[in-house]
């Protein structure tokens, strides 16, 4: 188990050194996630369906799309939660269409669910802790220990997702937004290179859906992001590139404004 | 964090008034018939706090936890009765005519191997059946089902092979072990102290899981275990691992019942007897290792009282107790202790 915490934190620490060697020049060239004719079917109908897309390093991705269009089964595809029927998902050169999800999580790959999925019964800090990568085995888990460095991290990140008055709180008491951030937050603790965000502002006040984009753009730095969102002022707020999916196929891709203009995509969300 | 200070102080003499309860004043206030039937009680008292672990912390239902108690018991007895009819075979093999010891049993000459293999048997079998079973995502009541339908294979398994385990009369009729009398008053208490201690440390063993990074994951994974992988854990090695913990204080709790009983039979490991070990820590309080060693306690002590005094209803007394721990009491025992305690602080702090 051991083995395996070291080589991500390894690659994880590699990885950082390759990005502050990129830190002059914007490299868009490496390609973190890498999507090959990726298919899936339920039932003879196909969810998602020859779909082509990558995500360079850095680089915060948005995918919309009107209901049913694929968007959160790609998601549960590259993390494992549901397996494809055909097709490849490469990340950092691995492929993930083998690996069970832990090893996925293991690799560098985060993901926040569409419904805040906090544990309730233990409190934020908590929540936050067992999200700490080192001693995910059961002897790692018995011998870990809360050191002044692991409770600094907690705070750190609870600081980062405005739950820092909150720490010792149980999760189930928390409001909807604030759940979607501490889910977010145990995210940073896994201190993924990959993070998937499905619908992360829902059920967010306007305020908090700003303060959202800022940590999201704040977080985007060093990893790459995929979020999934249908708010378009949201969309506007952070990203930079748009995938727009339909019928689990690619229909469009570019900047928000030329991705809104595009006729295609008008039809998709207006037309029928 | 001044609280968490507190609260690892206020537990500390919790565990001690524990230890004084078990160690002063049942040795000294009961008289040594009670004594007797207090260490058959605190022998379940090992499933309990297993049970609390695996069911109250880990969501993992088994209703099979007779099984390993059973291997411990067997295991214990089997020692015992060899060393009770030796140079000859156990009287029961005589009777079903088998000539020569079988194979399986030849380990249990030695103590030390019997006491080894109580120890590792229940783990070794424990953590590849749990382990391949949760693998296969199968969890909850169908792992509970599963474990239910283990037990009774087993006790079929025990009946049926009478020349070899004893039949439904099980294992008894010894009374020495290493040549010390084990029936006589005062090895009897020698026997509750050891067991005592040993329930001490299986008690200590159990707050450890509770207190450390594993029994916030095993919470975690009794609540959303879908989330936890995506927080990068092996969930089905860790329940695994959880559930061969639960079986090894289940077996050092059968070998204890055996050895201090001087019987062990198919009845005690069955099914039945499995489904009241869970209630033993449903009505202590499923989330405290002290419930469900006091549970274990007032539930056998109920036991002997009403089935001297009223022996035909005894099972539906049990049956509603049950009900209405699950209606009204949802952390049982415990959970209604926590709540007098609450109150009286809430009283003492209004003055």
């Amino acid at each position: 188990m051991n083995v395996l915490t070291m080589t991500t934190r390894d690659t994880v620490a590699a990885n950082q050194l390759e990005r502050s060697s990129f830190a002059g020049g914007k490299s868009s060239a490496t390609c973190m996630l890498t999507i090959e004719n990726l298919t899936v079917t339920f039932d003879g109908i196909k969810a998602v369906d020859g779909l082509n897309l990558s995500v360079a390093q850095d680089e915060l991705r948005v995918i919309i799309g009107p209901n049913g269009a694929g968007k959160t089964t790609l998601l549960d595809m590259i993390c494992g939660k549901t397996r494809p029927t055909g097709g490849r998902i490469e990340f950092d050169g691995i492929d993930l269409g083998k690996l069970p999800e832990h090893k996925i999580v293991r690799a560098g790959v985060g993901r926040k669910f569409q419904t805040p999925s906090v544990y309730d019964d233990l409190s934020v800090s908590e929540n936050l802790e067992i999200s700490i990568p080192e001693g995910r085995g059961v002897l790692g888990c018995l011998l870990f220990r809360s050191t002044a460095a692991v409770r600094g991290r907690i705070e750190q990140v609870a600081e980062d997702v405005f739950l820092r008055s909150h720490l010792s709180m149980k999760a189930g008491k928390l409001s909807h937004g604030q759940k979607q951030w501490l889910e977010i937050g145990m995210l940073l603790m896994q201190n993924p290179r990959l993070l998937l965000l499905d619908e992360p502002v829902a059920g967010m006040s306007a305020r908090e859906r700003d303060q959202t984009a800022e940590l999201l753009k704040r977080i985007a730095a060093g990893r790459s992001l995929i979020v999934i969102e249908h708010d378009m002022e949201f969309v506007k707020k952070i990203a930079s590139k748009v995938t727009v999916l339909h019928q689990g196929r690619l229909l469009a891709e570019g900047d928000v404004d030329t991705v809104q203009r595009d006729e295609r995509v008008i039809d998709v969300y207006l037309g029928h | 964090m001044s609280t968490i200070g507190t609260r690892g102080a206020s537990s500390l003499w919790t565990f001690a008034a524990m230890a004084v309860l078990l160690l002063v004043v049942f040795p000294l206030s009961l008289d040594a018939f009670r004594l007797d039937l207090m260490s058959k009680y605190l022998s379940f008292a090992f499933v309990a706090v297993g049970i609390v672990l695996a069911w109250g912390y880990g969501g993992i239902l088994s209703l099979g936890q007779g099984i390993f108690f059973g291997l411990g018991g067997y295991m214990m007895a089997m020692f015992l009765k060899l060393e009770a009819s030796a140079p000859e075979l156990p009287d029961f093999m005589v009777w079903s005519s088998v000539e020569q010891l079988p194979t399986w049993w030849l380990p249990f000459k030695s103590f030390a191997a019997t006491l080894a293999l109580i120890v590792v048997l229940p783990v070794v079998t424990a953590f590849p059946f749990a382990y391949a079973i949760f693998r296969k995502r199968v969890g909850g009541v169908y792992f509970a089902i599963v474990t239910l339908a283990l037990a009774l294979t087993m006790t079929v398994l025990i009946v049926g092979q009478q020349g070899d385990t004893g039949g439904a009369n099980g294992i008894t009729d010894f009374s020495t072990l290493l040549g010390m009398d084990i029936l006589s008053d005062e090895s009897k208490m020698v026997l509750y102290l050891i067991e005592s201690l040993l329930l001490l440390v299986v008690m200590a063993a159990a707050l450890f899981v509770i207190r450390s990074r594993l029994g916030k994951v095993l919470i975690a994974i009794r609540d959303r275990e879908d989330r936890v992988r995506f927080s990068g854990y092996d969930t089905a090695l860790i329940k695994a691992a959880v559930f061969a913990l639960a079986a090894l204080f289940s077996s050092i709790g059968g070998a204890l019942y055996s050895l201090q009983t001087g019987l062990i039979a198919p009845s005690i490991v069955g099914v039945v007897a499995s489904v009241e070990m869970v209630i033993y820590a449903a009505v202590g309080g499923r989330l405290s290792v002290y419930g469900a060693v006091l549970g274990a306690i007032f539930i056998g002590f109920m036991k002997s009282y009403l089935s001297e005094n009223f022996p035909e209803i005894w099972l539906y007394f049990l049956g509603a107790l049950f009900i209405g721990v699950v209606l009204f009491m949802p952390n049982g025992l415990a959970g209604l202790l926590d709540r007098v305690r609450l109150e009286a602080w809430r009283r003492a702090l209004a003055k």
